[in-house]
This record gives structure tokens, sequence and C-alpha cells, in this order.
């Protein structure tokens, strides 16, 4: 009898646990809203929503590349020096027109990513290592090659950083484009599959005769190349380009999202809608500190308890 | 992340050799090159860099420049050294650029009440940090990585708390003794050169000779295993990550004795800083094999190559991170492959 009611206890609390990994985020989101709908003046403004969403969208779009990684059990720390690579390279090029310089900015984040899945696939190190030595490496790089902040004066980058259709900004449309298209790869295509079960268990992905190494190199050139255009958007809304600090601590902020958006770190599983949330729920969580005159140290703070309070309430699932 | 099992079964080999002189009987000479190529690769490229730099520039090999890379490599020589703990186990500390700021911030505070204070408050504030970390680690099963990184801007935003936001700088008086710690000297050589020296020694000795070494080289090795054989795994775990705290917070207190000041915007960056010098130093981020020795050549060669950039002069000093990256890579590549030669056994 008793021991009957002690395994329904353990049910339920397994089931609580699970229920706030997978929909936490959602109830922080809507806890977060509905606080500043009552006690922040102004919230409830189109012009807030907007700025809140356009500050959100470089975020959320390197958050979408490390859900991939992660989701092959592995991560990628080098995010935030593509963004300054992207930047200064963008920059450089921005002579040839907007496009070429966007290409050459994308084309810098893929190959920083096909550097990571290259040591990671082929030479079998750490992800986590691999990709800080990338981070080191690649925001070395961007300094190199613009060494101080410079402005952009660019009528395109322009009208992308600031421009819109019908009242949404250009940032958030592409953004969203970005989650719906990765959202459909996760869940409707061949690679999709291969990178969840390559996070589930690599050694059965590769006896079952899935190409292991090509799908990881795959997941780590999406993530430089998400990045890179986080790092392109970035530079047309700030209209400069900022190699020193563009893009510090954005890895930790991706993994935040996409952590708190309930992708276990232990692979296997990818919630695109959770990430996207889990963004969401770091800008508001900011925003509402701001908005109420707390000093930035305290959004700090209060993001490094989120952060080991989502991966808290994941554990349970992480150790099977 | 931190349990790949192909990973793990290296790291118990490893384990059961952690230096080259413990290779089983029977291993074969190339198995014997890989291994000391392992561990004194790094000590080698030392050498072959300071020769280099000495015939290249003549500015190099003066007692005054040897003096300030011995004293500037000094604070990170001592957060190198408890990150090798940590890294033996098997775990990775971000947090410790932040402690090392934070510890800084809080010496300079602290001086205004005496030396003691001012060694002490950042001791015991950077050590529950990483108390705290290693209790999150090894007691409730949390990812180090994930852990240390939110330890890393919890860190920075209790000292932008202190600090006005970072606008405020402590000051440290300077007739007084705690800056003696940091500017003094003693035969010619800067008083935290001789601090590292001697903490090096010590961590040496604890990680090779005692109880609580064996416990951190058998975690590291295989974790399951050695619960099984009676260590103290959580204990152990905890007790790194404390050490890693405090040895960030003492790094940041003599930093600070040393520029008589408690510098907010230090330390980022310093972690992968520490991180590089100790997987140069020949030990695996599997976990398992290092030794502290390897550590202390791994800062001194990330110095020798920023000291050999700077002298070039024309050289950006952002080139130094390219190097490192590049650098770093490139050890890892080795590591592993040396590692897989290894695994043959």
């Amino acid at each position: 009898m008793a021991d009957v009611s002690l395994a329904r206890v353990t049910v339920d609390r397994d089931r609580a646990l699970r229920l706030l990994q997978n929909y936490g985020v959602y109830g922080g989101v809507m806890v977060l809203l509905v606080f500043n709908f009552a006690f922040t003046a102004h919230f409830a403004s189109a012009e807030n929503f907007r700025t809140q969403a356009v500050q959100v969208a470089p975020v959320l779009i390197v958050a979408l590349g490390m859900a991939l990684a992660i989701g092959t059990e592995g991560v990628d720390l080098s995010v935030g020096s593509v963004m300054a690579l992207s930047t200064s390279l963008l920059s450089l090029y921005l002579g040839y027109g907007p496009w070429i310089a966007t290409l050459i900015a994308v084309v810098g984040g893929i190959l920083v990513g096909a550097a990571n899945g290259a040591l990671i696939a082929f030479v079998g190190v750490q992800p986590i290592v691999a990709t800080l030595a990338l981070m080191v490496g690649a925001r070395g790089l961007a300094l190199v090659l613009l060494p101080q902040l410079k402005d952009v004066r660019n009528p395109g980058m322009a009208a992308l950083g600031s421009g819109d259709v019908l009242g949404i900004p250009y940032l958030v449309l592409i953004a969203a484009a970005l989650a719906l298209l990765v959202a459909f790869v996760v869940k409707r295509s061949t690679f999709g599959r291969r990178l969840l079960a390559i996070g589930d268990s690599r050694p059965a992905a590769r006896l079952a005769g899935l190409p292991v190494r090509r799908v990881l190199i795959v997941v780590y050139v999406c993530s430089g190349a998400l990045a890179a255009v986080a790092g392109v958007l970035a530079t047309a809304r700030l209209t400069a380009s900022d190699p020193t600090s563009l893009g510090t601590l954005m890895e930790l902020s991706a993994i935040t999202a996409v952590v708190v958006g309930g992708t276990p770190l232990s692979g296997g599983r990818v919630r695109i809608g959770g990430t996207v949330a889990g963004a969401v729920l770091i800008q508001l969580l900011t925003t509402t500190l701001i908005k109420h005159d707390l000093p930035p140290s305290w959004t700090q703070i209060a993001q490094a308890v989120v952060i080991v309070g989502a991966v808290y309430a994941a554990r349970e699932r992480g150790k099977r | 992340m931190t349990t790949d099992t192909g990973e793990a079964t290296m790291g118990t080999e490893a384990a059961l050799a952690t230096t080259a002189d413990d290779l089983p009987p029977g291993t074969t000479g190339s198995e014997r090159l890989s291994a000391l190529a392992q561990q004194h690769g790094a000590l080698v490229t030392l050498v072959i860099a300071m020769i280099i730099a000495s015939l290249t520039f003549d500015t190099f090999l003066t007692g005054d420049n040897l003096e300030n890379m011995a004293l500037s490599s000094a604070f990170l020589a001592v957060v190198a050294l408890g990150m090798t703990f940590v890294i033996v186990t098997g775990g990775i500390d971000l947090s410790v650029g932040s402690l090392f700021a934070l510890g800084g911030v809080l010496a300079a505070w602290g001086s205004q009440y005496g030396t003691a204070v001012a060694l002490l408050l950042p001791l015991a504030v950077c050590g529950l940090v990483g108390l705290v970390n290693g209790l999150l680690i090894a007691r409730s099963g949390l990812a180090p990585f994930i852990v240390t990184l939110a330890a890393m801007l919890a860190a920075r935003g209790v000292l932008l708390a202190l600090t006005d936001e970072g606008s405020r700088t402590y000051l440290v008086d300077k007739g007084s003794f705690f800056v003696e710690l940091g500017q003094g000297s003693l035969l010619g050589i800067g008083v935290p050169v001789w601090i590292t020296v001697a903490l090096f020694a010590l961590g040496a000795l604890v990680l090779r000779r005692t109880r609580f070494g064996q416990y951190v080289y058998a975690v590291g090795g295989n974790q399951d295993a050695a619960a099984l054989m009676g260590a103290p795994v959580t204990r152990t775990k905890v007790a790194v990550y404390t050490l890693s705290g405090l040895c960030a917070g003492l790094a940041g207190a003599l930093n600070a004795a040393w520029l008589a000041s408690g510098v907010t915007i230090l330390g980022t960056g310093m972690e992968l800083e520490a991180i590089s010098a100790v997987v140069i130093g020949g030990t695996l981020l599997t976990g398992g094999f290092g030794f502290i020795s390897g550590s202390l050549v791994g800062v001194a060669l990330l110095k020798v190559i920023q000291n050999v950039i700077n002298q070039i002069g024309s050289l950006d000093s952002a080139y130094q991170q390219v190097v490192s990256g590049a650098f770093l890579a490139l050890v890892i590549v080795a590591q592993t492959w040396l590692g897989r030669r290894q695994r043959v056994l």
C-alpha cells in the first residue's frame, strides 16, 4: 500500500517536472507579460512591442543554430565570435554592395562552422573544446580585419535595419521565417530525423548506417551561417560594425534560450517553439528589470538564476 | 557532453597511466613516444619558442622582460592551477574570469580594514561561489559548463552591483602591507611569482601524492568505477570546484595588490586563457589525465607568444587571439591523435 502511494507520488512529480520543462517557458512568458501589463508604464504600446521584437531577433536566430547543435548532444560556443567576424567582413566588403557583403559575411560563418564540424566529426574533439578554440580564433580574426568600431553608412543596410512591411520590421520577419524553416527541417526532413537520432545515441546512429559525420558538419555549418546572419542583422540595426563587443556573451544567451525552451542538453530532442519562447522570455526579463530601474547587474544575476533553474528542472529527463 | 562513452574508455586507461613513467609493461617504443610527446610536448615547444624569440629579438632575453613576463604570468598561473584540478575530474570551470575580477574588487575594498580582510574576503566569497558550483554539479548532476557559465554571469553581476555598475574603482593604500604582496620582491623576484611557485609545488604534491589527488584522477577517469571503488565522488567534485574558486579569488586579490586597485574590467576571457594553458600543458579535457607542471608550462608558452607578438610591434595584439586559437586547435588535434594511439594499447 505504502509502496503504491510512493510510486504514484514519484510519477506525479516526474510528470510535473516534465510539464514544467515542456511548457514552463510559455508560463514564464505569460507571467512576465501579465506583470508588465499591470505594473509597467508604457508597456502596452505597439512601439514597445516593435522594439522588443527587433531586439530579440538576433538572439533568436543564433539560438536556432544553437538548438540544432544541442540536439546532437553538442554545443557551439563560437557563435558570438562568428557574429563579430560577420560584422567585420560585412563592413570590409560593403563597397561591393550590401548583397555581396552579406554573402561574404555568411560564407565566413559557414567556414568557421565547417572548421568546428570538421574538428568534431573527423578529429573527434569534444564540441565544447573545438568551438572554444574557434571562439578565441574567430574573435581575434574579426579584430585583425577591423580593429575598431566603424560606422556603416549604406542605404541598403539602413533599410534592412529599420525598414518594415505592414508595420512588422524586416528583422522580425527574417527571424520568424528562419524559425519556421528550422522547425520544418527538424520536424519534417530526413536531415532533422538523422540529427535527432545522432543526438540520442551516436553509436546507434552509426550502426544504423546514418552519415553521422556529414550530418554533424552540416549542423555546425548551419549554426555558423545563422550566427553570421544574426551578425549582419545586428550590424544593420546598430548601423555600425563593432567587432570588439558585438556578440559577447551571445553564446550564453543562446544556450539559455534553448535550454529554458525545454531542449535537453543531453541531445536527441529539439524544441524550436520553446526556443523562440525562451529567447522572448530572456528579453522580457531583461526589459522588466530595466524598466523598473534595476541596474544591469541585477539583470545578469537574474539571468544566471533562470539558467540554473531551467537546467535543474530539465535534469530528471537528462538522467533517464 | 562530459560523458561520451568513447572518451570515457580512453580516460580509464589514462587514469591507469597518469604519466609516461607509469605505463604498463610491454609498452612499445612508439606508444611510449606518443605518451612522452603528450607529456613534454609543451615544454619542448616552450624551449624552442624561447630560443627563437631570443635569437630574433635582443630585448627578449633581458632581465626586465623576463621579470615582466613572470609577473604577468603569475596571476593566470594561479587560476590555471585550480582549473587543472577541475579539468582532471573531467569538468570545466568557466566562472574563473569573473571570480578573478570579483576577487580583485573585494580585496581592494577590504584592504581598508587591513591585509587579513583583503586576503580572506575574496577567498571566502570566491570559495563560496566555487562551493555552490560544486554542489550543483556534483549533487544535482547539472552539466559543469552551464553551471559555471551561470556563475560567471552572476559573479560579474555581483561585481557590478558592488561598484556602482562598474563606475567605481576601489584603491588600495599604497603604503599597506597588502600592496607589498603584489609589488614587493624577494631576491629580485616579485612576491606573486614566489607565491605562484609555492602554490604549484603544493598543488603538484597534492595531486600526485595524496589520497585526494588519487580520487581526483579516479573521478576523471571513470566516475562510476570510482564510486564503486569507494571513492567519495561527490565530495571530490565539490572540493575541486571550491579549490578553483579559491584560486581565482586569490589570483584576483594578488592582482589587485599588484595594481593597487580593484579594476572592474579585468578577467573577461581569462577562463579561456586558463583552459588553453591547461590543455596546452597536456591535461586531457576528457579527464583522468593531467599534471600540474604542464599547466605552468602552458601559461608560460601563452605569455611567450603574447610577448613575441607585442615585440613584433607592427602586428596588432588581436593576432595574439588568432594565434592562441589556432595553437589551441592544433594542440587538441594532436592530443586526440596521440590519445588514439595510446588507446590501441
